[in-house]
């Protein structure tokens, strides 16, 4: 009885152990003929990203920006709104790419034309998209390049980054929000909003105009539009500044936020952010 | 009686308020300056060929249209060209213009001023092409497309039919009307030279049944031309419309993103078979139009004969001058024109009317919510689904914006005119347009 037990057994053992093996055998050929050879690289820099896949970065999600960074070998032109700077660092640090190279970005708006300095002369009344506005006329106050005001940017900031102030009429970027996805900079049919370099200290001094009119035409309408007249670009030193269509444009990669420019534009159209008050001197309090 | 034709699908009947239909053309004199835009019609801006402080006569070439689609450009008074310089237009944005100051009326040599008729036209068809075309001559109903590019058929291609647009479905516009009243003979002339011209022999007026003494007239006059005929039509809007005239008139319908000479048909405004008439025979280029002032607060809704570049503000001094509660002054017909922005915006050969709103009629009412009653979908002319297009390109959803053929929309305004909760449907269909023309030129690289 013991022997025939001890059979089966064994028969049992050999004939799985068989099966097993063959099986073994035939998955070992089969996964080396269709191995995929993915990069690990791909799930180091996935964890890196903030898993919350949406879409800010213009890619179906975080496995696709991560698989797109690692084919395309380097950061540029990729970014992670909700992540920011930081994690793109600490994806630069992790592939041991040159780290630093990112700066960090803000958003921008180049138009100062408030209700008070650039009067509205008509009334617009129809739908409120500054896209549908843009394509039918110059805008309430008259100038061609001027914010329209119907909040588009604000409507295609996922961050609540951005709010239009009822008084003036134009949008504000909150700097602690913003978070350089340029959304705003794509939506705005007259490329009113920039993205610029954030600054030591969040300091930037910008041309808060793209009025591209004779200074006459462009005064006529708004008296902080930029004339150009050339004064900033004579007082600059390190040829920051650039005149083209009768528009002053500083380029923040040379700009060394000496606040030269500033105070000698007629029209007060060059904007300096988060510097400490100006000293005031003699021959300025007396115009005052 | 014959019963009369219309279009098959959609359409509205807004009231009609031809205030002016009765007041015959009035013709104004020259204004002190014009300011002469560069960009009257559709396609590439004329190139300026004088230059400042250039002495120019009445119907000179001032800019010439150098592209296969653009249009040449006249001096309409005669004087000093005061300076080359961008000013406000139609469009609303500052457009480069020729200003002119004038001096006296002096038109150049080989124009004939005379109002008699000319009906001799045993001229070579090419000859004739070649007359619009140097004479600047556009269509005058709205689009300004030139109207030379027109005259020739594309190869593989071949006209049967003429069609002659006096429908003027647009409330409130009678220069059409008045026009054909009173220069039926010469705009008859004209339609002849441009059946020439295509190599046709069947020309077909289309008119509107509120029309019946224009209708008459050119019926009467009909007879003595060979091949043209005049159809009555019933009134409803927008029966003006290319695709719409068509199905009324031969009932062919135009394929979606196509031209009407897909089906044989090429379509010209009254207005611009009498610019013909006048280029061709009279040698006398685009530089004057009429235009109708109306509104229920203008003293003296009138038609005028202007020359172009006259300021609108100049138009509105000759109807009785702005009413006090002016809310809107409209560039063109109610239902497809844009409110100006500015008055001193000159008259270009595209505008057929300014009207003036009341403060009260220019208040757009308040937006209440969908009820799904489907009025815009049964009027569309184009068998279109406004409500469903606007809620699209409010969403960005552009793909299925343009599988819902948004860019079949001709803006003709019947959606915003039936919609019972005040929707500015159209507003959102032209936003999504844009983009969506947008996303295909793109996609087009």
């Amino acid at each position: 009885m013991s022997d025939l037990l001890n059979e089966i057994t064994l028969f049992s053992v050999v004939s799985l152990g068989a099966i097993g093996g063959v099986a073994a055998i035939i998955l070992f050929l089969v996964a080396q003929k269709f191995k995929v050879i993915e990069d690990p690289r791909i799930d180091e820099v996935e964890n890196l990203l903030p898993g919350a896949n949406c879409g800010g970065c213009g890619l179906a999600g975080c496995r696709a920006l991560a698989e797109a960074i690692v084919k395309a070998e380097s950061l540029e032109g990729f970014s992670c709104p909700p992540g920011g700077s930081d994690v793109m660092q600490d994806i630069a640090e992790a592939m041991g790419w040159a780290a630093g190279e990112s700066t960090p970005m803000i958003a921008v708006v180049r138009c100062n034309g408030t209700r008070d300095l650039a009067p509205p002369k008509v009334r617009y009344d129809s739908a409120t998209t500054c896209a549908f506005a843009h394509a039918l006329f110059a805008g309430e106050g008259g100038c061609p390049f001027g914010c329209l005001g119907c909040g588009d940017c604000v409507l295609a900031c996922a961050f609540d980054a951005m709010y239009m102030d009822k008084e003036t009429g134009l949008p504000v970027i909150i700097d602690e929000k913003c978070v350089a996805c340029a959304a705003c900079v794509k939506e705005c049919p007259r490329n009113i909003i920039e993205m610029r370099k954030k600054g030591k200290k969040d300091r930037r001094i910008f041309v808060s105009c793209i009025n591209e009119e004779k200074g006459g035409v462009a005064r006529k309408n708004c008296k902080v539009a930029c004339i150009g007249c050339g004064k900033c670009m004579k007082e600059c030193k390190f040829d920051a500044i650039t005149l083209e269509n009768n528009l002053a444009y500083i380029d923040f990669e040379k700009c060394t936020l000496c606040r030269k420019c500033p105070p000698v534009c007629p029209t007060n159209a060059i904007h300096e952010l988060n510097f400490p008050v100006r000293k005031q001197k003699p021959a300025e309090t007396v115009e005052s | 009686m014959e019963k009369l034709k219309t279009f098959v699908m959609g359409g509205v009947h807004p009231p009609e308020n031809k205030l002016a239909e009765k007041q015959s053309i009035i013709r104004l004199d020259p204004p002190d300056s014009v300011a002469i835009p560069l960009s009257q019609h559709l396609g590439v801006p004329a190139k300026p060929v004088v230059n400042k402080g250039d002495e120019v006569l009445t119907g000179q070439l001032i800019a010439k249209g150098e592209a296969f689609i653009s249009a040449n450009i006249h001096a309409s008074v005669s004087g000093k060209v005061t300076k080359i310089d961008a000013v406000i237009d139609t469009s609303g944005y500052r457009k480069t213009a020729i200003l002119i100051n004038t001096v006296g009326d002096n038109w150049s040599n080989g124009i004939d001023q005379d109002e008699s008729l000319v009906t001799d036209y045993d001229l070579d068809p090419k000859e004739i092409t070649k007359r619009i075309q140097e004479n600047g001559v556009v269509g005058m109903g709205g689009a300004t497309f030139p109207s030379h590019v027109k005259m020739m058929v594309p190869k593989g291609k071949k006209a049967e039919y003429l069609i002659i647009n006096g429908v003027e479905c647009e409330p409130c516009l009678t220069a059409d009307h008045r026009l054909m009243l009173e220069k039926g003979e010469e705009i008859m002339v004209g339609i002849s030279l441009q059946m020439k011209a295509l190599g046709v022999d069947k020309a077909i007026i289309g008119i509107e049944d509120n029309k019946a003494d224009a209708l008459e007239h050119l019926g009467r006059l009909a007879g003595k031309y060979p091949g043209i005929s005049v159809q009555g039509l019933k009134v409803k809007y927008p029966q003006g419309a290319e695709k719409q005239l068509i199905k009324a008139l031969v009932n062919r319908e135009v394929p979606s993103g196509k031209l009407p000479i897909e089906v044989g048909c090429v379509v010209h405004n009254v207005g611009t078979s009498f610019a013909v008439y006048e280029a061709v025979l009279k040698n006398k280029p685009l530089v004057e139009r009429v235009v109708t002032v109306s509104g229920t607060s203008v003293k003296k809704p009138g038609n005028f004969m202007v020359r172009i570049g006259t300021p609108v503000m100049a138009l509105i001094e000759a109807a009785g001058g702005l009413p006090e509660d002016t809310g809107k002054v409209i560039n063109g017909g109610p239902m497809m024109g844009k409110a100006l922005n500015d008055l001193q915006v000159p008259v270009t050969k595209g505008t057929s009317g300014i009207l003036i709103f009341t403060e009260a009629e220019s208040k757009r009412p308040q937006e209440l919510n969908c009820i799904r009653c489907a009025r815009c979908l049964t009027i569309c002319p184009m068998g279109l689904e406004p409500y469903l297009l606007a809620q699209l390109a409010d969403k960005k959803r552009l793909e299925e914006c343009e599988d819902e053929r948004i860019m079949d929309c001709m803006e003709c305004g019947s959606c915003l005119y039936i919609c019972p909760s005040g929707k500015p449907l159209l507003d959102h269909i032209r936003v999504g347009k844009n983009r969506v023309g947008k996303m295909i030129r793109e996609r087009a690289g």
